[in-house]
C-alpha cells in the first residue's frame, strides 16, 4: 500500500498532503519506521543528539486560558508565581559553574505565561542579566506567543521586538505555542491564543531577524489526522522560504488537570507521528523526540522511527508535569547516552545549533 | 499441516542469530505477523485480579529483589486472615475473578498453613486462586520432606487452581548462581511446572531479563519453555519482564564491597552488574523474540507494570496480545521504586487507542466481557 510513497521518499521526492494523510492512516508502523529511519540516516547518519540544558519558567501567570493547559494561573490565584531576575540567576548558578557545577549546561530554555503586568523591559533585563552572569550560556527563550505579546505591550513592531531581544542576548527561540494551526481546532483549544497564521508570521520575522527557532505541534487532543497534515505542510512551506527552523518537535497531549481532559496518546500514535513528521518535513534537519512528554522509553524508540534528537537533561519541568507528566523531570547525561547507544545510535552532545560539544 | 509447522519452527541457532543480528523493526514485524496469525481478531485481553503477598519474609534474599525481609525485621509481615478476606472481598466487588497469591519463603510457615489458607479462602469465596510460584512450592515440599507432585496434589486438593510462572528469572544456572544463588535451579522450576501440568493445573511462565544474562541464556530459557510446552501444553502465557535495579543488591553501585550495610556484604559477582535498567529497545526485542520462538504458547503478556502503558501499547505490535492484570494491588515491583497507577478504564482505553479490541478474561483466557 505504501509502495508508491516509499518510492517517492527513496528517490527524494516531496510527499503531498494527501500522501501524508495516508501515512497517518496506515497501520504499518514497521514500514513507516524503516522509511523514516532511512530519511533520518540520510540527514544525520547514525547520530542522535542530546544537550545539557535547564528549563526555567519565569511565571505561570497567564492572560490566556488554553483548554489543554494545566500550568497557567491567574494573578493572585493559589499556586501563581513570578520569578525575579535574581531567582532565575539563582536557579542557573549551580549548573553554570565552570568547576564544581552540576553538569555544566550549555543552554537555558525559558518559556512562561503572558504576565499581565510585566513590561517588555523586564524580559530584556532577564535576558541581559543572564548573559552578563553567564556569557557562554545560550539563551533559547520565548515562544512566538510570548513574542507577539511583547510586541503588543511594547508597541514595537515584531521585527523590532525580536531585534531588541536579540541585542539583549537572545540566542534562539523554542517552537512552542504552535499547537494545531487549523482555526476550527484552535478556537476550541486555545481561543485567546494568537492564530496559526500569526504564529507563522512571528517565526518568519524571527528568521528574518537572524533568530533560529524550533517548531512544535501539540497532537492527540481533539484534532484529526488532516489537521496534523495541514500543520506539517504549513511548516514546510515556511521553512522553504526562510530555512530558519532547526528542529520539529511533536508534543503528545497530556490530559490531567486540563479543561478538555480525554486520554493520553497511544505509544503507537507517538511513534507514527514522529515517523510521518520525518517523512513530510523534508526540509527540516532535525526531528526531536522530547522525552519529557513522550517518556524516555518512547523517546528511545522514536530514534528507530526517524527522530535524531531526544532533547536534554532539563532538570526542572513544570508544564507537562502540571498535566500529568509521567516522567522524571531530569535525566542525567549518562542516562541519555545509554538510551541512545542501546538504540544503536551514536550519541552526540550538541550545542543549541547542533554543533558537537563533546564526542 | 502439522509437519509443515514443525519444519518452519525456528531453531535455537537461528533464534540466536536472529536476536543478535536483526534490527528492532525487523524482529517486531516478524513477531507482529506471528501474533496476527495466532490472534487474528485483534482482541487484547486483561484479567481483573489482585496481587496478594501473604508475607515478605524470605530466606532466599535474591539480589534483584527489593521486597524480601528477614523474619525479625521490623517491617516483616505475615498477612492476617481478616485482612486477606477483606482484600478478596474488595477484589470481587471490583469484578475480579482471580487472586495472585504469592509470598516469600517463610521459615515458620508449613504446608498445613498453606492448605488451611487455601481452604479458608475457597470456603468463603468463589474466586480463582492463582498461587505459589515454583520456589514456594519447592520450599513447602522440602520443609515437609515430601515430593513435589505430592505437594502439588495437597495444594490442589485444598483449592489451588493454577500456578504463576514467577521465580523462573533466567532458566540458565550460570545466571541463577549470580542472581539468586539460594533459589531453586532451572531443572526444579521446570519439574514443578511439568508436574503441575500433569495434574491438570495450568500455569504461566515468566522471564526476568536485563540483569547479567547473555543472549545465549535467553535462548536457553525460551527453549526450555518451548520444549516443556511441547510435552504438556500446560502453559497459558509467557511473560517477559525486565529487571528493575532500584533498592536491590544487584542495583547498588558498589555491592560486594561490604560498606557496613548488611545487605551489601555479598561476594563480588563474576559478571559485572548492569548499570542501567533494560531500555525500551531491549524490552521489545526480547518480547518479539519470545513471540517468534514460543510458537506453542498461545499468549504473550505485555508488562505495563514494569514498562508503563505507552510501552505496553507498543508491545502489542511487537508480539504481545495480553495486558496481564489490572493489578488492584502490587507490592513487589513497587518496592523497587517503579510504580504506575492505572485503573481498569485506563487499561481499556489504552488497548483501544492502540487499535485493538479490549476484553476481560479469566485465568484460563476465556473471554468474560468484551468492551
Amino acid at each position: 500500500m505504501l509502495e508508491r510513497i516509499t518510492e517517492k521518499v527513496v528517490s527524494g521526492k516531496r510527499l503531498t498532503g494527501k500522501e501524508a494523510l495516508r501515512l497517518f492512516e496506515s497501520d504499518d508502523i514497521f514500514s513507516l519506521g524503516r522509511l523514516a529511519s532511512c530519511v533520518a540516516g540520510k540527514k544525520n547518519g547514525r547520530k542522535a543528539y542530546f544537550i545539557r540544558n535547564r528549563h526555567i519558567n519565569p511565571t505561570n501567570i497567564c492572560v490566556n486560558r488554553c483548554r489543554f493547559c494545566a500550568f497557567s494561573r491567574s494573578k493572585g490565584q493559589e499556586g501563581a508565581f513570578g520569578l525575579t531576575v535574581e531567582d532565575i540567576i539563582g536557579k542557573l548558578k549551580p549548573y553554570c559553574l565552570e568547576k564544581g557545577g552540576l553538569g555544566g549546561i550549555s543552554e537555558v530554555h525559558i518559556v512562561g505565561g503572558l504576565h499581565p503586568e510585566w513590561p517588555f523591559e523586564y524580559y530584556l533585563e532577564m535576558i541581559s542579566t543572564i548573559k552578563k552572569c553567564f556569557p557562554k550560556l545560550h539563551i533559547k527563550a520565548f515562544t512566538a506567543v510570548e513574542v507577539d505579546y511583547m510586541s503588543r505591550i511594547s508597541g514595537l513592531s515584531l521585527y523590532d521586538t525580536l531585534s531588541t531581544l536579540k541585542a539583549s542576548g537572545l540566542g534562539s527561540m523554542p517552537g512552542g505555542g504552535a499547537e494545531i494551526f487549523a482555526p476550527e481546532i484552535r478556537k476550541r483549544l486555545c481561543p485567546e491564543k494568537i492564530s496559526g497564521e500569526r504564529w507563522l508570521e512571528v517565526m518568519e520575522t524571527a528568521h528574518q531577524a537572524g533568530i533560529r527557532t524550533n517548531a512544535t505541534m501539540l497532537y492527540g487532543h481533539i484534532e484529526h489526522y488532516k489537521h496534523r497534515v495541514d500543520h506539517l505542510v504549513k511548516l514546510r512551506e515556511l521553512q522553504d522560504r526562510t530555512g530558519g527552523f532547526q528542529a520539529f518537535i511533536p508534543l503528545a497531549y497530556h490530559p490531567k488537570n486540563t479543561q478538555i481532559q480525554g486520554g493520553y496518546t497511544s505509544g503507537i500514535d507517538d511513534l507514527k507521528t514522529i515517523a510521518v513528521s520525518r517523512l513530510v518535513l523534508d526540509n527540516f534537519d532535525h526531528i526531536k523526540a522530547y522525552w519529557i512528554m513522550l517518556g524516555e522509553k518512547i523517546s528511545q524508540l522514536a530514534l528507530k522511527f526517524g527522530a535524531d534528537d531526544i532533547d536534554g537533561t532539563i532538570i526542572e519541568e513544570k508544564i507537562t508535569h502540571s498535566a500529568g507528566g509521567l516522567t522524571a523531570e531530569h535525566l542525567a547525561a549518562d542516562q541519555l547516552v545509554n538510551l541512545i547507544m542501546k538504540a544503536g545510535k551514536i550519541p552526540v552532545e550538541r550545542d543549541s545549533f547542533y554543533r558537537k560539544v563533546r564526542p | 499441516m502439522r509437519k509443515e509447522k514443525v519444519e518452519k519452527r525456528i531453531t535455537r541457532k537461528e533464534a540466536l542469530s536472529l536476536f543478535q543480528s536483526s534490527d528492532l523493526l525487523e524482529l517486531g514485524m516478524k513477531a507482529d505477523e506471528t501474533r496476527k496469525k495466532l490472534h487474528p481478531e485483534g482482541v487484547v485481553t486483561f484479567v481483573v485480579d489482585r496481587n496478594i503477598n501473604y508475607t515478605n519474609v524470605c530466606i532466599n534474599k535474591c539480589r534483584f529483589c527489593a521486597f524480601w525481609r528477614d523474619e525479625n525485621s521490623p517491617d516483616a509481615y505475615v498477612l492476617g486472615r481478616d485482612l486477606l478476606f477483606n482484600k478478596i472481598e474488595e477484589t470481587i466487588e471490583l469484578g475480579g475473578t482471580q487472586i495472585l497469591l504469592q509470598g516469600g519463603l517463610h521459615p515458620s510457615l508449613d504446608i498445613d498453613y498453606y492448605r488451611e489458607l487455601l481452604i479458608s479462602i475457597k470456603e468463603r469465596f468463589d474466586i480463582n486462586i492463582h498461587g505459589f510460584s515454583p520456589p514456594e512450592i519447592c520450599y513447602m515440599a522440602d520443609s515437609a520432606d515430601i515430593t513435589v507432585p505430592e505437594t502439588l496434589r495437597l495444594l490442589k486438593d485444598a483449592g489451588l487452581d493454577s500456578i504463576p510462572g514467577g521465580g523462573a528469572e533466567i532458566l540458565s544456572d550460570r545466571v541463577r548462581e549470580i542472581l539468586s544463588p539460594k533459589k531453586i535451579r532451572s531443572s526444579r522450576w521446570l519439574e514443578v511446572m511439568e508436574n503441575a501440568h500433569m495434574l491438570g493445573m495450568r500455569t504461566t511462565a515468566t522471564m526476568m531479563f536485563g540483569s547479567v544474562e547473555k543472549p545465549e541464556d535467553v535462548i536457553i530459557h525460551l527453549d526450555s519453555i518451548r520444549e516443556l510446552q511441547d510435552r504438556t501444553g500446560g502453559f497459558t502465557a509467557f511473560i517477559p519482564w525486565s529487571f528493575q535495579p532500584g533498592n536491590t543488591d544487584l542495583g547498588i553501585g558498589d555491592w560486594g564491597l561490604g560498606t557496613g550495610n548488611q545487605k551489601k556484604s555479598k561476594p563480588r559477582p563474576p559478571i559485572s552488574k548492569p548499570r542501567f535498567p533494560a531500555t525500551a529497545v531491549d524490552y521489545l526485542r526480547i518480547l518479539a523474540l519470545s513471540r517468534i520462538y514460543l510458537d506453542n504458547v498461545e499468549n504473550i503478556q505485555a508488562s505495563w507494570v514494569t514498562q508503563g502503558l505507552k510501552m505496553a501499547q507498543v508491545a502489542l505490535r511487537f508480539g504481545a496480545n495480553d495486558f496481564g492484570s489490572t493489578m488492584i494491588e502490587e507490592n513487589v515491583v513497587a518496592s523497587t521504586g517503579v510504580s504506575y497507577s492505572v485503573s481498569k478504564e485506563d487499561i481499556i482505553h489504552a488497548i483501544r487507542s492502540a487499535g485493538f479490541k479490549p476484553a476481560q478474561r479469566d485465568t484460563f483466557y476465556n473471554l468474560i466481557h468484551r468492551y
